[in-house]
C-alpha cells in the first residue's frame, strides 16, 4: 500500500504537471480563496494585538470613575460636567471598598506652558500621587511627587514625552529645570516613558502631572475645593474589578445620597467594558472571514470537482484498461481522490503563499501590523486537503463504479 | 483433472429499450489447461462478448463459468479484479495502453495494483518487454511505437503477471502483415515453451492456423468445435 500510494501521488503530480494550464485555473478558486483568508486573518490579528496593546497601556485591573450621570450612549463630556466627585469619595472608597488596592484622583485642564523661548499648550493633569502608578506610568529620569508634595501643594512637575519633546531643546536635561504653567513657576523632577497613541488615537503622552492641591489652588483655580475631574482605583486581581465595581457604586450612591428610583450621577468604567468592546468586534469579524472562507472554498471546491468530473470522463478508457489488468475499485477510488487532494493542497500552499505576501505587502503600503500565526497556516491547509477529499469524492466514486467492459468500450 | 476453462449454457442480453439484443445464445465451452484455441466467426456473432466474460470483465446474463473449477459468478467485484490481475492476461484489438505513460510504466500496471515494491515492478516489466523483444524501448510513450511494437507493450503488460489464461481479442486485426506474424510468433511461443492457455478471436485463417483448435462462431451459439490437423508450427515463419 505504501508504494501504490506514493505512485499514484506520482502519478497524479505528472498528469496534473501535463495541463498546466488547466491546473492552475482550476486551482485558482483555492488560491484565492486560502489567500484572502490568510491576509485577512492575519491583518484582523495584528489590528486585534495592537488595540490589546494598547487596552493593556491604559494600566492593568484599572476603575474609571467619571462624575455626571450616564448620557446617552454612555458617552459623557469633557471635564467641566457637575460637581459630583470629589477626593473624600476616593478617601471614603479606599476606607469602604477593601478589594481595592489603589485609590487615586485627577482633574485635567489644557494650559499654557512657557520654557525658555518655548511655548506649548498641553494638558495639565492635578493628581494624587497614587495615579501614576494605577495607570502603570513608569519613569526614564527623576520621579514621582510625594504626598509631601500633595500636602505642602509643591510647584513640581513631572512630564511625558510629548511635553518634554515640545518644552526642550533635543539633547537638553528638563530634570530640574523651571517651566511655568499659567505663569506659575514649576521643578521639573520627573520624566514619563512613552505610552504612545490611546485606543481612541489620542496621543497620551501629551500630558504634564502636578499635585492635585497645586493645581487646584495655584493653576486650575477651583469653584469647589476637592471636586476631581475623575476618579481611580486599581484591584489587586482582574476577577475582583466586578465585585470591586459593585461595591463602588453602593458607596457612591449612599454618599450621595441618591434614592433608588434615582439614576447614578456618576459612570463606571473598567477594561472589561473596553475588552468587551473589541471582544464584540473581533467576533463580528470572525464571521465575515469565516464566510469568505466558505464561499471560496466552496467556489474552488466545486471548481476541482467540474474539471474532476470531465478528467474522469476523458479518462474513462484508462479506467477501464486500469480495471482489466486488476485496478479494484478502491484503488480507483484513491486515484482520483488523490488528484482531487493534490489540486487542492498544491492551491492550498500557493494560496498560503499569496497570503502571506498579501499581508506582507499590506503591512509595507498601508502600514498596518500584521500577525500569521502557525494555527492559521495549519487552519487553511487542513482545509484544503478536506476540501479536495470532500469534492474529489463524487468524481471519483463516479470513476470507481464504473463496469469494467463499458470504460473499456466507451469511446 | 478440471479444466481450465468450464462455460455451461452461457447467455449474454443486451436489452437497448424494446430491442432485445442475444449476444450469447446458451454456449457450452471446456478448454483444458495448456491449449491454444482460436475462436473464428462473423461479425456480431458474439466472440468479443464471450472473451469479455471469459475475461471476468463482464458477467453473463444466464449460465455458469467456472475458471479453474471455481464458479466466477458468485464472486464480488474486487475478487474479480484479484483474478484479472493474476491469472488473465488480455490483449485487445486496439492495444489499449495508457497514453503518455511509458512503455514500461504500462507494463508495470498489473504488478502495480498487486502491490509489488516499485523495483521489482520495474525489474519484472523490463523483463517481459525484453521476452517480446521491445529491450530499449521502455521509455517510449505509446505514441512513439508502431502498432506492432504497441501490440508487443501490451503482451508484455498482459504476460507480466504470470497468467495461466491469456486471451486476444483480434491482437492482429489492426496490424499489417508483417507485424501480424511477429505478434503470432511470440503468442505461439508463449502456447509451446512456457504453456500458457491461449484463446484468440480472429478474422483470418491463417492467423487461426496457429492454434491446434478451431471454434467457430455464429448468431450466439457455438457452431463448430474441432481440433486443427496440423497446429501451426508448419505455417510459422522465421522470426
Ligand atoms: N454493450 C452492448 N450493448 C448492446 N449490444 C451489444 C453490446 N455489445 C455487443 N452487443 C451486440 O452483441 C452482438 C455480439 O457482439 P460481439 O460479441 O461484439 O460480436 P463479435 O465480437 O463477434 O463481432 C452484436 O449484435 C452486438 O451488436
Ligand atoms: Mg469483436
Amino acid at each position: 500500500m505504501p508504494t501504490f500510494l506514493l505512485l499514484t501521488v506520482l502519478t497524479a503530480v505528472r498528469i496534473l504537471g501535463r495541463n498546466r494550464l488547466r491546473t492552475g485555473l482550476t486551482m485558482l478558486g483555492i488560491v484565492i480563496g486560502v489567500g484572502a483568508v490568510i491576509a485577512m486573518v492575519s491583518i484582523g490579528e495584528g489590528a486585534k494585538a495592537a488595540v490589546a496593546e494598547r487596552v493593556a497601556s491604559i494600566g492593568t485591573n484599572v476603575i474609571l470613575i467619571l462624575p455626571g450621570a450616564v448620557a446617552t450612549g454612555g458617552v459623557r463630556g469633557g471635564q467641566g460636567g457637575a460637581v459630583t466627585l470629589t477626593t473624600a469619595d476616593a478617601a471614603e472608597l479606599k476606607k469602604r471598598v477593601p478589594l481595592l488596592r489603589e485609590t487615586g484622583w485627577a482633574r485635567r485642564d489644557v494650559m499654557q506652558i512657557v520654557h525658555g523661548n518655548k511655548n506649548w499648550n498641553g494638558t495639565v493633569n492635578g493628581i494624587s500621587p497614587s495615579y501614576l502608578t494605577i495607570r502603570g506610568w513608569s519613569f526614564t529620569g527623576g520621579g514621582p511627587f510625594t504626598q509631601q508634595d500633595l500636602d505642602a501643594a509643591a510647584r513640581v512637575a513631572v512630564l511625558g514625552q510629548t511635553a518634554v519633546d515640545n518644552l526642550f531643546e533635543p539633547g537638553e536635561e528638563p530634570i530640574g529645570s523651571i517651566i511655568r504653567i499659567n505663569h506659575v513657576p514649576f521643578r521639573v523632577i520627573g520624566t514619563l516613558a512613552l505610552k504612545g497613541q490611546s485606543a481612541q488615537g489620542m496621543d497620551q503622552d501629551d500630558v504634564i502631572f502636578i499635585p492635585f492641591s497645586t493645581a487646584e489652588r495655584k493653576v486650575f483655580g477651583t469653584r469647589f475645593l476637592g471636586s476631581v475631574g475623575a476618579l481611580f482605583a486599581s484591584t489587586e486581581r482582574p476577577e475582583d474589578l466586578v465585585p470591586a465595581v459593585a461595591q463602588i457604586r453602593e458607596v457612591l450612591r449612599q454618599r450621595h445620597r441618591l434614592q433608588p428610583d434615582q439614576d447614578d450621577d456618576f459612570f463606571i468604567r473598567t477594561q472589561v467594558d473596553i475588552g468587551k468592546v473589541h471582544e464584540d468586534t473581533s467576533e463580528t469579524l470572525t464571521i465575515m472571514l469565516f464566510s469568505i472562507a466558505s464561499v471560496s472554498l466552496l467556489v474552488g471546491g466545486i471548481g476541482i470537482m467540474n474539471i474532476l468530473l470531465v478528467s474522469v470522463t476523458e479518462r474513462t478508457k484508462e479506467i477501464g484498461v486500469r480495471m482489466a489488468v486488476g485496478a479494484t475499485r478502491r484503488h480507483i477510488l484513491i486515484q482520483f481522490l488523490v488528484e482531487a487532494m493534490t489540486l487542492s493542497v498544491l492551491g492550498g500552499c500557493l494560496g498560503i503563499l499569496v497570503g502571506i505576501l498579501g499581508a506582507r505587502a499590506t503591512t509595507v503600503v498601508a502600514g498596518w501590523p500584521t500577525i500569521i500565526s502557525p494555527e492559521t497556516v495549519i487552519a487553511a491547509f487542513v482545509f484544503s486537503v478536506a476540501v479536495g477529499l470532500f469534492f474529489g469524492l463524487y468524481p471519483a466514486n463516479k470513476a470507481a463504479w464504473m463496469n469494467p467492459i463499458d470504460a473499456l468500450r466507451f469511446e | 483433472m478440471t479444466a481450465l476453462i468450464s462455460c455451461e449454457d452461457l447467455w449474454k442480453i443486451y436489452r437497448l429499450g424494446d430491442v432485445e439484443v442475444q449476444a450469447l445464445r446458451g454456449v457450452d465451452l471446456l478448454i483444458e489447461e495448456g491449449e491454444f484455441v482460436a475462436i473464428m466467426g462473423a461479425s456480431g456473432s458474439g466472440k468479443s462478448t464471450l472473451m469479455n466474460i471469459l475475461g471476468c470483465l463482464d458477467r453473463p446474463t444466464k449460465g455458469c463459468y467456472r475458471l479453474q473449477g471455481v464458479d466466477v459468478g458468485g464472486l464480488r467485484a474486487d475478487q474479480l479484479a484479484e483474478i484479472r490481475n493474476r491469472r488473465i492476461g488480455f490483449v485487445f484489438q486496439n492495444f489499449n495502453l495508457i497514453p503518455r505513460t511509458s512503455a514500461l510504466e504500462n507494463v508495470q500496471l498489473p504488478l502495480f495494483y498487486r502491490g509489488l515494491p516499485l523495483r521489482q515492478q520495474r525489474a519484472l516489466a523490463a523483463e517481459a518487454l525484453a521476452r517480446v523483444g521491445l529491450q530499449g524501448r521502455e521509455n517510449h510513450y505509446p505514441s512513439q511505437l508502431s502498432g506492432g511494437q504497441q501490440q508487443r507493450v501490451a503482451i508484455a503488460r498482459a504476460l507480466v503477471a504470470s497468467p495461466s489464461l491469456l486471451l486476444a481479442d483480434e491482437p492482429t486485426g489492426n496490424l499489417d502483415t508483417q507485424s501480424s506474424l511477429e505478434i503470432m510468433a511470440i503468442l505461439d511461443g508463449l502456447n509451446k515453451k512456457q504453456g500458457i492457455t491461449i484463446v484468440l478471436v480472429t478474422h483470418e485463417t491463417d492467423i487461426a492456423a496457429y492454434a491446434e483448435r478451431e471454434v467457430v462462431m455464429k448468431d450466439g451459439r457455438i457452431l463448430t468445435d474441432r481440433k486443427t490437423p496440423s497446429g501451426a508450427s508448419a505455417l510459422s515463419v522465421e522470426a
